[in-house]
């Protein structure tokens, strides 16, 4: 009798065993299979030919450095100098930088050696340490040179264009202009724009030095020609973010202000009626399902792009969301307390206010703090598509392909910004419901 | 109040209700005033937002229906072709729920990772507890975007960027949530793991992860259900997918309302399928733990 009973015993042990051990290697199993079907189905092999480095190369090293252009028109023998290249950037007339130097014959001292001069008539030399003078001259569209048949692989050479990369600068020379881009570490003309009287000037100088603008004391004229720099548009970025918080503010506060008297009617023991439950829930997932990029799509339709489209979609796909999550706290809610405030004679809206709303509140104040936080990044996503706040600056700023200082620095407030609310939305947690831990 | 001042005798009920409801006072006026407080942010707010939108919300409310209504009802002329135009999309929604799928499985690899090796307790290095944290924490703050935008960039639109964007924003929000879970797991199987002479790995693999294993499953299906819906958005701003072909269905504009409509169909029955699913399995899991 007890040897049947045992060898049952082990049987039945033998058999979870066999279970467990099926279930302990096939879940590895599965996921693998998954991701080598996925390694196909994304066609991981063939990312290497499509990555692209010299983007990443590029991204890299704009990021945290400027270049500065010295641009010969060749046509009118024109030189500027900008910063980056770009019209806000450009020196004043008659300034240049300090590693520029002549009259007649332009040299850039590119530094370690490296210097390029430009000669009248068009002519280009090029001095590298331990190669021989590059002499380049431009008629018309094309270019003649010195430049023997192969060059080295930091020379790429044609009749029509050359472009020459160094450690210290880049050269590009075509028919029609000549330029020298100089490399700087640092995000340049951050604080003030070349055309200011505060670039350059060092902030005891600005604080407590002499007028520098005549017409206007220095710490108000910094502070203005700060905000209103052109460049990096401090003004606007510091609005673009307001925005992206805005929409989360009120979409989160409006969707949970839709959402708690609905939430009653969707909760079975505040609601009798059946159908009005069902009802409501299904609104609550229909809402929900439709997700807020549909309902952005649909919002920027009737509102156009701006804050407030994307305010609109965060608060229809919150109310399902929160109406859901009010409904189940609601659900939840201790009998007690509400047979105790009814038993004073307290009216339904007075039982509502005293007995049930203080059980609920704390779980339904943690949760909305707690979407507080996750829609500032929702906003952030949604602007890019709606066209509102730091999400759509930093798209345009990727879609130009050439500020990447810019899309750094916005990268950085975006983080820091979303870190700002999570503290914040966590300060405020504890303030208004007591710390957890 | 003659009685409060002569000390020890016991206060009258007057003096009690006197201070009660001066207490109750001052409690509805701080209420009131945050109220208000909250009332104009929002009225402001509201204000500033529309201001700064291209159409104002009066003019648009009355709008609303009319583009849901000019998509359906081109769909419903060409009812035939829908269940054709959604066999053609499926495959887009195979890649975006792809991305989702393998993006949760990454993050989860790494949320379980970040998470216990940023739990008092448990540890491998304790000293580097705040690190992983901070880690975990800046992972989570980047928006799925910024890193999807910068990726697409360097590596080609497809799903390869989205899929890495989601994973990081994953792995840092599960991190968060394990080692809240992790934090509460019974220390006695590890330190029973640790006479025994196991390594770090395996008391983590054989001590912990069985205790917390149903509240990991559970976070982990939530985070399915959100990464479907991050990915779709990921593919309209350019990372392939349904929301790809969302936005292009959506640049032709009218006349081809019906694709716009087919899409609209596959990836709201996705989102509320996948809501469904997740909710029902994450119910038995919490569910069964009470037991």
């Amino acid at each position: 009798m007890t040897m049947t009973d045992l060898s049952l015993t082990k049987q039945d042990a033998d058999k979870l065993f066999q279970r467990k051990r099926l279930i302990g290697f096939g879940i590895p199993a599965v996921i693998f299979a998954y991701l080598f079907y996925i390694f196909f189905a994304f066609d991981i092999a063939g990312l290497a030919g499509r990555a692209n480095l010299d983007n990443a190369v590029t991204l890299a090293s704009d990021s945290w450095s400027h270049k500065v252009h010295v641009t010969r028109d060749n046509r009118s023998g024109e030189i500027s100098y900008a910063v980056e290249g770009e019209r806000k950037g450009r020196y004043p007339e008659g300034q240049r930088p300090d590693w520029v130097s002549g009259d007649e014959v332009i040299t850039i001292n590119l530094g370690s050696g490296y210097t390029v001069r430009y000669l009248p008539e068009n002519r280009t030399e090029i001095e590298v340490p331990g190669f021989p003078l590059i002499k380049v001259e431009a008629k018309g569209r094309s270019l003649t040179s010195n430049l023997p048949e192969d060059v080295p692989e930091w020379i790429s050479a044609s009749n029509r264009r050359i472009g020459i990369t160094t450690p210290e600068g880049r050269i590009t020379l075509t028919g029609a202009r000549t330029e020298v881009f100089n490399y700087f570490p640092g995000w340049e003309l951050f604080w003030f724009t070349l055309d200011s009287p505060y670039h350059g000037q060092s902030l005891g100088t600005i604080l407590f030095g002499t007028r520098l603008d005549p017409d206007r004391g220095n710490i108000e004229g910094a502070v203005s020609d700060w905000w209103n720099n052109k460049m990096w548009r401090h003004k606007d970025v510091a609005w673009a973010i307001g925005e992206t918080i805005l929409m989360a503010f009120l979409g989160t506060m409006g969707a949970a202000i839709l959402a708690l008297p609905l939430a009653f009617l969707a909760a079975k023991r505040f609601s009798p009626l059946m159908l009005l439950r069902a009802g409501t829930r299904r609104v609550f997932d229909f809402v929900r399902g439709v997700d807020a990029l549909i309902w952005t799509v649909v919002l920027a339709r009737a509102f156009g792009p701006g804050p407030l489209t994307g305010t609109l979609a965060i608060l229809i796909t919150d109310t399902g969301t929160f109406g859901k999550i009010f409904s189940e706290a609601l659900e939840n809610v201790d009998q007690k307390q509400i047979e105790g405030v009814s038993s004073t004679g307290a009216k339904p809206l007075q039982r509502y206010r005293f007995g049930v709303i203080p059980q609920v509140v704390p779980v339904l104040l943690a949760q909305i703090l707690y979407f507080l936080e996750s829609n500032t990044r929702s906003a952030t996503i949604i602007g890019a598509i709606t066209g509102g706040g730091i999400g759509l600056m930093l798209t345009q700023a990727i879609q130009t392909q050439k500020d990447w200082e810019e899309v750094a620095y916005y990268i950085v407030l975006i983080v820091v910004m979303v870190m700002f609310m999570d503290w914040f939305s966590g300060w405020l947690r504890g303030k208004l419901i007591g710390r957890k831990d | 109040m003659a009685d409060i001042s002569i000390g020890g005798a016991p206060q009258s009920v007057g003096g009690v209700q006197s201070s009660y409801m001066a207490q109750v006072q001052r409690r509805r006026l701080y209420g009131g005033l945050t109220l208000l407080i909250f009332v104009i942010l929002m009225v402001s707010g509201f204000n500033i937002a529309d201001d700064r939108n291209a159409g104002g919300f009066w003019e648009g409310l009355h709008q609303i229906g009319d583009y849901p209504a000019d998509v359906l009802s081109e769909a419903w002329e060409k009812r035939a072709d829908l269940p054709g135009l959604i066999a053609k999309y499926f495959p887009a929604l195979v890649e975006t729920i792809n991305i989702a799928a393998v993006s949760t499985l990454i993050g989860v690899a790494g949320g379980i990772v970040l998470s216990l090796l940023g739990t008092r307790g448990l540890a491998k290095w304790p000293r580097l507890i705040p690190l992983f944290r901070r880690i975990s924490d800046i992972m989570r703050a980047v928006p799925e975007i910024v890193i999807a935008l910068v990726l697409i960039f360097v590596l080609g639109g497809g799903p390869v960027p989205a899929m890495i964007a989601i994973a990081i924003h994953t792995a840092g929000a599960l991190g968060k949530m394990f080692s809240e879970v992790a934090e509460n797991a019974d220390l006695k199987p590890v330190e029973g793991l640790e006479s025994t002479g196991a390594t770090w790995t395996q008391r983590m693999l054989l001590g912990v992860l069985p205790q917390v294993a149903p509240n990991y499953i559970s976070y982990s299906l939530l985070r399915f259900e959100i990464n479907i819906r991050a990915s779709a958005i990921l593919g309209f701003v350019g990372a392939g997918g349904i929301g790809y072909e969302l936005r292009n269905a959506m640049a032709w504009g009218p006349g081809r309302f019906d694709e716009a409509a087919a899409i609209f169909i596959l990836l709201f029955g996705t989102i509320v399928f996948f809501d469904q699913v997740s909710s029902r399995y994450r119910n038995r899991l919490t569910e069964g733990q009470g037991q």
